[in-house]
């Protein structure tokens, strides 16, 4: 993998730190008048999500690291791995319980996920912002309530809980923000 | 940087207006004062050889293969209008800086830089700060050496450290730690502490100035009568920034030669370019040149504190992007 200067250094570029790709959140140059520049530079470790920040003399170089972000459909899990199909070449990719973390709880057959690969093995899966997914158990609650009253947990069939509106009953559909882990709205069948 | 091709300015009307009124108001200031203005050339034949400053560079076409430096600062016509003249002057004005871009930086950007005649330090601290409290309005002025903001900051003395003491000092602070491990230079690491460690703490209302910087890292300043391990330079931070940089000036032909070739073995060792010296500067020290101190200052930054904006682009018609 190629190194980079610090004059190169912009905001998504993905280089090696402490031994993790990273990927550069923010970067500032500091010029004393008189005397040496700095950059300083926040970064986002990719494997750990932990955001960090760190300082390097302008003109260095650091370690590029080998991180693509690609777009694949998720299959199944088969109790260890999580697997994902390319579309076009249906090549297959799994992902191991790390990568995919609590994104498991969003992950709908089909539904195209972006996998972040890091020198080619899956080191997180997002995704898409939007899933839609079926309610196996909530309250009965009141027929004819509407949202506003707080609502109620409601767990979907992959296991994530959210809270939706009184009236929405087992067995429907729901499509929920991924980002937020809000309910949306109700789906019809 | 993202180059634009909006033909907008990128300040207001109301911050030009700002900006025009803070030149005349300077120019009145120096005018009161009797300190004379000069506008030295900005394309000379010699570049500055400080070692972490860069020359942008061009040619003129009826002197071929005699390259042109745009200047990093008047510094050097000036001294040589000192060492002619010995009267005491100021100039307001385009400078440029290669490598140089950011929320504080533009590479073209206009500095104020005076000499004064018979001045110490001292006394021309003072006039500093009479100039800033007039143009930003009243706030504290807080005065302190290089030596006891280290000791406050890092609990660490910079003229006696090691640098293994100085990596130890930084190590608590994990924004520079990993570099402070690394690097094994003594200034750059009292640099690295006093840009990224020291500077963003300091007193976002107050004006700081600093004094007594160590001897190595004098650049054209005197040393310290009293104390060889610190010269008499000094910096002022406003606004959260770094404004100013002066000195007692340095007046001596023979040193300022020394420090011209220290300079380039410094460049020499970090890979850069060698910067020839300004021989009619030494030629005019050695004429004769008179006591004086002299300060440059960021006259965009000092808009920036006064208008609060937090980005250069916002105080210039047009900053690099758009020029």
């Amino acid at each position: 993998m190629a190194n980079y200067s610090t004059n190169e250094f912009k905001a998504g570029l993905k280089i090696m730190q402490d031994g993790e790709p990273c990927s550069i959140v923010e970067n500032e140059m500091v010029k004393p008048g008189k005397g040496q520049a700095f950059n300083r530079v926040r970064i986002r470790k990719l494997i750990s999500g932990k955001v960090v920040e760190k300082t390097f003399k302008s003109g260095d170089s650091v370690e590029g690291a080998d991180v693509v972000d690609v777009d694949l459909a998720y299959l199944y899990n088969d109790g260890e791995f999580w697997h994902f199909m390319n579309n076009e070449t249906f090549e297959q990719l799994a992902a191991d319980a790390k990568a995919v973390g609590d994104m498991t709880k969003w992950l709908v057959e089909q539904d195209v996920c972006t996998l972040t690969l890091w020198n080619g093995n899956p080191i997180a899966v997002t995704p898409p912002n939007f899933v839609e997914l079926e309610i196996v158990e909530t309250d009965p609650g009141l027929k004819g309530d509407t949202a506003g009253t707080g609502g109620k947990p409601a767990t979907l069939s992959t296991g994530a809980v959210v809270r939706v509106p009184l009236f929405v009953q087992i067995g429907e559909i729901i499509k929920v923000d991924t980002r937020s882990g809000e309910y949306v709205s109700r789906v019809q069948k | 940087m993202q180059l634009s091709d909006n033909w907008r300015p990128s300040a207001s009307l109301e911050l030009l207006q700002q900006r025009a009124a803070l030149l005349r108001q300077l120019r009145e200031f120096f005018w009161q004062r009797q300190v004379l203005e000069v506008d030295t050339p900005l394309l000379s034949r010699y570049g500055v050889t400080d070692v972490h400053l860069s020359n942008l560079q061009t040619e003129i076409a009826v002197l071929p293969n005699q390259p042109f430096y745009l200047q990093t600062s008047p510094e050097y016509a000036m001294k040589r209008l000192l060492a002619a003249y010995g009267c005491s002057i100021y100039q307001l004005g385009k400078v440029f800086r290669d490598d140089e871009v950011g929320p504080r930086h533009n590479p073209e950007f206009t500095m104020l830089e005076w000499y004064r005649v018979g001045f110490t330090m001292a006394e021309l601290i003072a006039e500093v700060v009479e100039l800033l409290l007039l143009v930003l309005g009243e706030r504290m002025v807080v005065q302190q050496t290089y030596q006891e903001l280290f000791q406050r900051y890092l609990a660490v003395d910079p003229l006696a450290a090691s640098v293994s003491q100085l990596q130890r000092a930084l190590s608590d602070y994990t924004e520079v730690a990993d570099l402070a491990e690394r690097e094994d230079d003594r200034d750059t690491l009292l640099q690295l502490a006093m840009a990224c460690v020291i500077e963003p703490r300091l007193n976002i209302d107050a004006i700081t100035i600093v004094t007594h910087f160590p001897s190595s890292q004098a650049a054209l300043a005197e040393i310290a009568a009293d104390d060889s391990r610190v010269a008499l330079r000094f910096e002022v931070y406003a606004g959260g920034i770094e404004l100013a940089n002066g000195y007692q000036e340095l007046t001596q032909a023979t040193e300022q030669t020394q420090r011209f070739a220290i300079d380039n073995q410094l460049r020499l060792q970090l890979g850069r370019p060698q910067a020839a010296a300004d021989t009619r500067l030494l030629q005019a020290l050695a004429a004769g040149f008179p006591n004086c101190a002299g300060v440059a200052l960021g006259f965009d930054r000092l808009l920036m504190i006064q208008s609060k904006k937090a980005n250069i682009q916002s105080v210039l018609p047009f900053d690099l992007s758009c020029a």
